[in-house]
């Protein structure tokens, strides 16, 4: 395969197309909409199902529904879309359904605006929707990851059966990079045993999201939470930049966390020991490694596009190890690389006052 | 469960396939038993268990998905048209029913039904429409009459703060999408049989692929109502018929020829 330029919003459709993509609900909203519009086409063609809903709440409940069929389906979104998919995705997670979700975040609260942003980072790692539970969240810093990511998340999804969103930054969305896309997969032409395709020759399958008896519904809880277990265990991901040496680690994400390489090159001209840990799972959160290289580092420095939201989960994690700054841009801002770097300075001035 | 006549030995009553054995949880009186009945004997006389999706509703008949003997889910509260919506595209050739009521059908999920008639999806949905919300005690519903008492009208129904019932098989009627949309009535024997035959041309409009079909079937609820079941029946007659007159709404080409 050759390296081709894309934008990061096509090249997802078409990742998730060449993961075997079955059905597609979604609505338009920026500054997503290119994907969408790409499987307007492509879905068509390859005899698939695409459809644009009535709302981003129709939407999800056409993904709902499909997800009940058994086929790799997925719907896409932007920040206030994602909110109105919030119930869809809870009873998605309730149901037990693999399915995967993608979210191109901009500015807000409200209406807020079409810039990159990550201000969802709760509204994604927290639950997505009401109830007690997670979903695996896969955060790309670049169109080549967001390729991959696509990919992987609907591989964890079968996996699991669980809920997988792939959240990226306006920015990710809209940029055009050279990047490499994968191989067609076969669509799946056999359904999974609990699949509502017909009681024809065997017991009738229910999906369901009801659990009236508490002690049935904690049944449920606990399943659920033996196997976020186990993602915790097994799928926490993230990729290193000099942390060796590093006497200030900085953590990021996305586009926050690709511009940090920037900024750690010119700390490093200037002799300043700084390395990256760029969370690649939001959740599961790379709470292991960040506590690791907690022990090693002097302090740390949180960089998001938002008020300082993931910096919740470092501190988790750190959990008083060493002190852990932060430096945030908001309302769809992207952080410069010397406005990195000057908040590393202020990092290394702290180190240098007496404790 | 059947029933077979001493003389003959012959089977003259039995239990649908399409419905499970399980006792339903329905108040005495309540007419979602027979709409359940008719929906399931109407699905095993064509044939169609084994290629059925049933989507529940929240509501009442929110474990329908527990008496129908066919594969099922269970939709959030007014979305079950568009959760069908996913499953009957992946699958056209299943058939796809939604069973809900009119809290769900006509307030929380009327959006989702315009546009699953607007895009003429060939699902059948079977609206049981009782003029209340009955899970939860018996508040106003969009189809609760002018004047008529509830948990949340205590002094009747003020059209003037809430505005007229909605009749949803006219409006959903008027949608190129629709292929037949009909209304009929549970309260007595002569209306459940034309109802039944109703159910059986809906689900054929679906086998055939010609759009959106929907059997709206008047309904008592004594329990919330606040009366006896069979002054419920009567109640169905004397005051939902008039405001929610029963015929065809929309029988589209083609579906006269099923």
């Amino acid at each position: 395969m050759s390296k081709e330029l894309l934008k990061g919003n096509v090249a997802i459709a078409e990742a998730a197309l060449r993961a075997g993509l079955q059905a597609y609900f979604g609505y338009p909203i920026t500054p997503q909409t290119e994907l969408l519009e790409h499987l307007s086409k492509r879905m068509i063609e390859l005899d698939r199902v695409f459809l644009q809903a009535e709302s981003e709440v129709a939407a999800i409940n056409m993904v709902y529904g499909a997800a009940c069929t058994g086929v790799r389906v997925m719907s896409s979104s932007s920040s206030p879309g994602v909110s109105l998919m919030q119930e869809g995705l809870s009873y998605i997670a309730g149901s037990e359904l693999p399915c995967v979700i993608v979210d191109i975040m901009r500015g807000g609260p409200g209406l807020g605006n079409i810039l990159p942003s990550q201000g969802d980072y709760f509204q994604v790692t927290r639950s997505a929707g009401h109830g007690d539970y997670r979903p695996i969240v896969l955060a790309p810093a670049s169109v080549q990851e967001a390729i991959d990511f696509t990919v992987l998340a609907f591989d964890l999804a079968d996996k699991y059966r669980h809920l997988v969103l792939v959240v990226a930054d306006g920015l990710i969305g809209l940029m055009m990079e050279p990047c490499e896309l994968p191989p067609f997969q076969p669509v799946r032409t056999t359904r999974p045993d609990w699949a509502l395709t017909g009681a024809d020759e065997r017991e009738r399958n229910v999906i369901t999201s009801i659990y009236l008896k508490g002690e049935e519904m904690e049944g449920y809880n606990i399943k659920t939470q033996e196997r976020l277990a186990t993602i915790r265990a097994t799928e926490q991901r993230w990729v290193e930049h000099l942390t060796d040496d590093c006497d200030l680690l900085i953590v990021g994400y996305g586009t926050a966390g690709r511009i940090a390489y920037t900024a750690i090159d010119e700390a490093r001209s200037k002799g300043l020991r700084v390395g990256l840990l760029r969370p690649q799972t939001l959740y599961p959160f790379p709470e292991q490694r960040v506590a690791e290289l907690a022990e090693q580092v002097e302090r740390l420095l949180v960089v998001e596009m938002n008020a300082g939201q993931m910096l919740e989960d470092v501190k988790l994690a750190v959990a008083g190890r060493a002190p852990v700054d932060f430096f945030g841009r908001m309302g769809g801002m992207v952080p410069m690389p010397d406005e990195i770097v000057s908040a590393i300075d202020e990092s290394f001035a702290k180190m240098a006052q007496p404790a | 469960m059947s029933v077979i006549a001493p003389e003959t030995m012959e089977t003259v009553y039995s239990y649908p396939q399409s419905l499970t054995e399980k006792p339903t949880h329905y108040c005495p009186g309540c007419t979602h038993g027979i709409a359940h009945r008719l929906v399931a004997e109407a699905l095993d006389e064509l044939g169609l268990r084994e290629r059925t999706v049933m989507v529940a509703p929240v509501g009442c008949s929110v474990f329908a998905y527990a008496y129908f003997n066919t594969d099922a889910c269970e939709a959030a509260h007014g979305r079950a048209p568009a959760m069908a919506t996913g499953i009957k595209r992946v699958d056209p050739d299943n058939i796809v029913v939604t069973y809900q009521g009119d809290g769900d059908l006509a307030a929380i999920g009327s959006a989702d039904i315009m546009h699953v008639a607007a895009r003429g999806d060939n699902i059948t949905t079977i609206f049981v429409n009782n003029a209340i919300y009955g899970m939860t005690g018996g508040q106003m519903a969009p189809t609760t009459l002018p004047g008529q008492k509830t948990t949340s009208s205590p002094m009747g129904r003020n059209v003037d703060m809430t505005g007229m019932p909605i009749r949803m098989s006219e409006v959903l009627a008027t949608l190129p999408g629709s292929a037949y949309i009909v209304r009929r009535s549970l309260h007595d024997v002569k209306h459940i049989r034309k109802a039944k035959k109703a159910i059986l041309t809906a689900l054929k409009v679906q086998q055939a692929g010609l759009g959106f079909s929907m059997v709206e079937l008047l309904s008592s609820c004594p329990t919330n109502w606040g009366i006896q079941p069979v002054d419920a029946l009567q109640w169905v007659e004397e005051h939902m018929v008039p405001y929610f007159p029963l015929g065809d709404y929309k029988i589209a080409d083609g579906v006269a020829d099923l």
